[in-house]
């Protein structure tokens, strides 16, 4: 308990020094507001403007979260395929490649212009952002599976079923796991990126993308700021949720989840 | 004390298997295990002891010549056996319980009687404490106990055996194959077992087959006359220490011939 306040009065200690340097750096180098805000006119803007922030930061998190849900469903489905034989990962590796090389915010605009600009069309492009490490990992942990185990199903004359879901769908979860937690980051990136394109229905409300454009626009630096931080805070929470189940799920049998010694 | 009988319980007949068109691992093997035998195959790395295990479940099809087991292709006798692998290869997202009732949920054997079953047998391999354990959570030793009693829980008459306790301290080997003997003696399954200790060999086997390498095949067989029920006391007597350095002895004329 000692070890954990220590912990973390290091790390506010770091937070209050960074505030001071950034104020320090306003006063020595004379910048101008619009260019930096103070770490006040930060606080103040997301005091006063905290419901517009908030509903920014809710559309974002819809989105991101739709296309993360969709990414997970499709990429289990899409691991279980490629899991069958090694002819069809040969035949469809170079396409998860593609999906993973793919510069998001080239394909955004184009994406838009085919579904309409839309809290689908963005949960679509964060949908696709998140695939490739989903199927990726999955697919690993579905193949790896030690062959004496699947010896041992044999010698039981296991149904395929059984095998699915007795041996290889378990024995999957802590890499879809991985996949989930590489996959929950990006979704909000993607998100973000399809937002700068899409535009809102609404001038001046729209998620945590549209609003940095129009804070920008608009030379509203302080409260560009404060969406800067809200995206860091939903992309932190989508972490923290991601390693809440992953540890619910597996830290009763899994060595990656076991809890580590303090030091 | 149990006494083999005259029925064949696997017959090799010329049995021979390469992978592929490479060399092959065994060749021309003929071998006849009676019931209730216990017989251990021992020979230097390369000699396809594991390949013959393999053969006999059915896991791998030989290259020439015929295998039966119980009168039956080794595919349709696989339900009358067990498999014991070198590593415990238990799942780890099961506890003990779970892992040891594994070969009854997947032949679909309810889970009262499932129960009653497994609680027997993890008394039986002195496990009853950490029935619900994970396999992370227990000893080398003990996890091999839960395999054991995972093995037996299909009540095999033919148990297989993959060098199951290479990687234990020699003090648990021990106690193991005392207790293994034991469980023998209550169930009566035939067992073939296949390890690189001599002494094991010796201590558990009414034969010991002793392979040569390049292509894999029967260099000699060497009958162990000592009465059951063997015990720990059994390693300290003459005949024994006679046998193990007879068996050493051949064993070293197939590794420098």
């Amino acid at each position: 308990m000692r070890q954990r306040l220590i912990t973390v009065a290091n790390a506010l200690a770091v937070f209050l020094a960074l505030l001071v340097v950034w104020q320090l750096i306003l006063w020595v180098f004379h910048v101008p507001r619009y260019m930096l805000p103070s770490p006040w006119a930060v606080a103040r803007a997301v005091g006063e403007r905290f419901p517009s922030l908030l509903t920014s930061t809710a559309i974002t998190a819809e989105e991101s979260l739709g296309g993360l849900l969709a990414s997970i469903v499709v990429g289990v489905i899409a691991a279980l395929i490629f899991a069958q034989s090694r002819w069809v990962r040969k035949m469809l590796y170079p396409y998860t490649i593609l999906l993973q090389t793919v510069p998001i915010v080239a394909i955004a605009p184009l994406i838009l212009m085919w579904v309409g600009a839309g809290i689908g069309a963005v949960a679509l492009i964060a949908f696709i952002i998140s695939l490739a490490p989903i199927i990726a990992n999955t697919t690993q942990g579905l193949i790896s599976v030690d062959e004496n185990l699947v010896h041992l199903f044999l010698m039981h004359n296991a149904s395929s079923a059984q095998k699915l879901f007795k041996l290889r769908l378990p024995h999957a979860v802590p890499s879809l796991f991985v996949g989930i937690r590489i996959a929950s980051g990006i979704s909000v990136i993607g998100a973000i990126t399809g937002e700068l394109y899409a535009g809102s229905s609404q001038v001046g409300v729209g998620g945590l993308g549209y609003s940095i454009l129009y804070a920008s626009s608009q030379l509203q630096t302080d409260y560009l700021f404060a969406l800067v931080l809200a995206a860091t805070v939903l992309g932190f929470s989508f972490f923290f949720v991601v390693m809440f189940w992953e540890w619910y799920f597996l830290h009763r049998w899994h060595e990656s989840v076991r809890t580590p010694e303090t030091e | 004390m149990m006494v083999a009988s005259n029925v064949p319980q696997i017959q090799f007949d010329g049995v021979s298997k390469s992978y592929g068109a490479g060399r092959a691992v065994l060749e021309a093997i003929d071998l006849k295990i009676l019931k209730g035998e216990f017989v251990s195959l021992i020979g230097p790395s390369g000699c396809g002891k594991s390949t013959v295990l393999k053969l006999i479940a059915g896991l791998t099809p030989p290259s020439a010549g015929t295998i039966q087991v119980d009168g039956m292709t080794p595919e349709h006798a696989r339900e009358t056996m067990s498999f014991i692998f070198q590593d415990a290869t238990l799942l780890p997202w099961r506890t003990v319980t779970d892992n040891v009732g594994l070969g009854l949920e997947l032949e679909h054997i309810v889970s009262k009687r499932r129960a009653e079953k497994v609680a027997s047998l993890l008394e039986l391999v002195g496990l009853g404490q950490v029935a619900d354990a994970y396999p992370r959570e227990l000893s080398g030793g003990m996890k091999m106990r839960a395999s054991i009693a995972r093995a037996l829980a299909t009540n095999p008459r033919l148990l297989l055996m993959d060098e199951p306790f290479a990687a234990l301290d020699e003090m648990t080997r021990d106690r193991l194959n005392e207790e293994l003997l034991r469980l023998r003696a209550e169930q009566h399954w035939t067992a073939v077992f296949v390890t690189h200790s001599v002494a094991e060999a010796v201590f558990l086997s009414t034969r010991v087959v002793v392979l040569a390498p390049n292509p894999g095949r029967i260099h000699a067989v060497v009958p162990v006359d000592l009465p059951f029920p063997r015990t720990a006391k059994l390693r300290e007597c003459p005949e024994f220490e006679g046998l193990v350095a007879g068996a050493s002895h051949v064993l070293r004329q197939v590794l420098a011939p």
